[in-house]
């Protein structure tokens, strides 16, 4: 093998700040886009357990239609398809304003609380049916029962699902590329077509990849211990 | 003067093909307390289910406390906290301390300052004798003091009527007479009870009436010493015969 590494590349000329604004660009896209899927997730994978049919139907609906689509043509709907749709103003708005980070947080965060919200319909269904009619009966309301006791206990069982999902859309930021938003995948591209150094660039991109999730799980294992229900079976000892 | 709290008319209802309550028709008395026994699938447990309306009715009607269940756009969670209920299984919310579960619904239904229903559920949990496990968990908890705390939870919200489904059914002998003796508090205290229960001890000291239940029908209704002493009944002589004699 005779490769010579240029590591210098990373940092000499505009390949740090690329990095860097590459990092900050995945990070804001990826957490907007998680803030939705949760929220989606959560409205989405509670509708589905209720005990009234049309708000089931609905978020069926949901989580079928936008986890069954890739999320390639997801990012190409909301950056490509939907702007037409939009009045003039607003258009011309957003395209002065980022349109395709939009559209690529739009795509992650649907794409991804359609994933979710399997996530917390199975913790929601995995509760005894018995703890929500403990909850009615002492007065609570359907929407308080879920608020108040079915949601919080089901958030606290899918801490290691969630974690999962969580990095995949992390992961699948990267996919934002292909609508032009510059995150950390674009920014590596950039590099390598900057530098001709791929093995360089790439390293780079998978490093901080890596430190990210590596991250993301300490922390929600952390979580995950501090919201622990008391009297279930615990990480192993 | 008596007041009829919970009264069942013609009440018939189905599980799919099962007719699990067949034309019950019966009355509780404000200050009343009412043993529910009979054979396991008797329809006991459902029949005080739909008390709540935990369990709809397909016939007939159910009046508690003036309102009729059947009736469209009655306003359940508003009934509910006047009819407290305790579950077999217990039930506390596990993420949350024992004085958290009894301050849930007066906070978040009644409106209650999380101070005033914090001095409301200690109160309570001295009532039920144990006042010290307030910031306990319920898995720290064992049985017989679960089933209280779930009895406090469902007294903080002062309801006019308490439905027991099995309350000691679940627990290890030793623990069942610390429940029952609650029980027996708040019936001293004038509280109209309805009691799915297999204590017949209990039932028998405690109980205004004994009602039988074999098949989703009502089959007996006595008072507990003729009930004990001379059920009418053959269904009911067999299943006291069966109860009484381990």
């Amino acid at each position: 093998m005779n490769y010579q590494f240029n590591w210098s590349v990373l940092w000499s000329g505009q390949s740090g700040g690329w990095l860097l604004r590459g990092l900050g660009t995945t990070l804001a896209l990826s957490g907007l886009a998680w803030l939705v899927a949760v929220a989606l997730g959560i409205v989405s994978g509670a509708m589905r357990t209720v005990p009234w049919k049309p708000l089931r139907v609905v978020a069926t609906f949901y989580v079928e239609f936008f986890r069954n689509v890739p999320l390639l043509v997801w990012m190409f709907f909301w950056y490509f398809g939907v702007p037409p749709l939009l009045p003039l103003a607003i258009r011309e708005w957003l395209f002065d304003h980022g349109a395709e980070f939009w559209a690529g947080m739009f795509a992650l965060g649907v794409y991804h609380g359609a994933r979710m919200s399997e996530v917390i319909r199975s913790g929601i269904q995995s509760i005894p049916k018995t703890q929500f009619e403990a909850a009615v009966a002492i007065g609570l309301t359907t929407f308080q029962a879920y608020r108040l006791v079915i949601v919080p206990i089901a958030l606290r069982l899918i801490v290691p699902p969630a974690t999962s999902e969580s990095l995949n859309l992390l992961k699948n930021s990267s996919v934002a590329l292909t609508i032009s938003v510059a995150e950390l995948t674009f920014q590596t591209r950039q590099i390598e077509t900057y530098t001709a150094r791929a093995i360089e660039a790439l390293t780079a991109g998978t490093v901080i990849y890596l430190g990210l999730c590596v991250g993301i799980a300490t922390i929600m294992a952390h979580v995950e211990r501090r919201f622990a229900i008391p009297g279930l079976i615990a990480r192993g000892g | 003067m008596t007041d009829t709290v919970i009264e069942f008319r013609d009440v018939n209802k189905w599980f799919g093909n099962i007719h699990v309550l067949r034309d019950i028709n019966l009355a509780v008395e404000m200050g009343e307390v009412v043993v529910v026994c009979g054979p396991s699938g008797s329809g006991k447990s459902t029949l005080i289910r739909c008390v709540n309306a935990l369990e709809p009715i397909q016939g007939g009607e159910l009046v508690v406390l003036g309102e009729s269940l059947t009736k469209p756009g009655v306003n359940l969670p508003a009934l509910r906290t006047r009819v407290g209920m305790v579950f077999q299984s217990f039930n506390l919310f596990p993420h949350m301390t024992v004085l958290e579960n009894i301050m849930l619904a007066p906070v978040k239904v009644r409106g209650l300052s999380a101070a005033e229903a914090s001095r409301v559920a200690r109160a309570l949990l001295e009532r039920v004798r144990i006042p010290d496990k307030a910031e306990n968990y319920p898995a720290n908890l064992s049985g017989g003091q679960q089933q209280r705390v779930a009895i406090a939870r469902a007294l903080a919200m002062q309801p006019k009527i308490m439905l027991f489904d099995e309350p000691t059914s679940a627990l290890d002998p030793e623990m069942i007479n610390e429940v029952l003796d609650v029980m027996t508090d708040l019936a001293r205290d004038g509280m109209t009870m309805m009691v799915v229960t297999h204590e017949m001890g209990f039932a028998r000291r405690v109980a205004h009436r004994i009602v039988f239940m074999d098949a989703g029908q009502v089959v007996e209704e006595a008072p507990p010493d003729l009930f004990f002493a001379a059920a009418k009944s053959d269904r009911a002589r067999e299943f006291l015969s069966k109860i009484l004699t381990h």
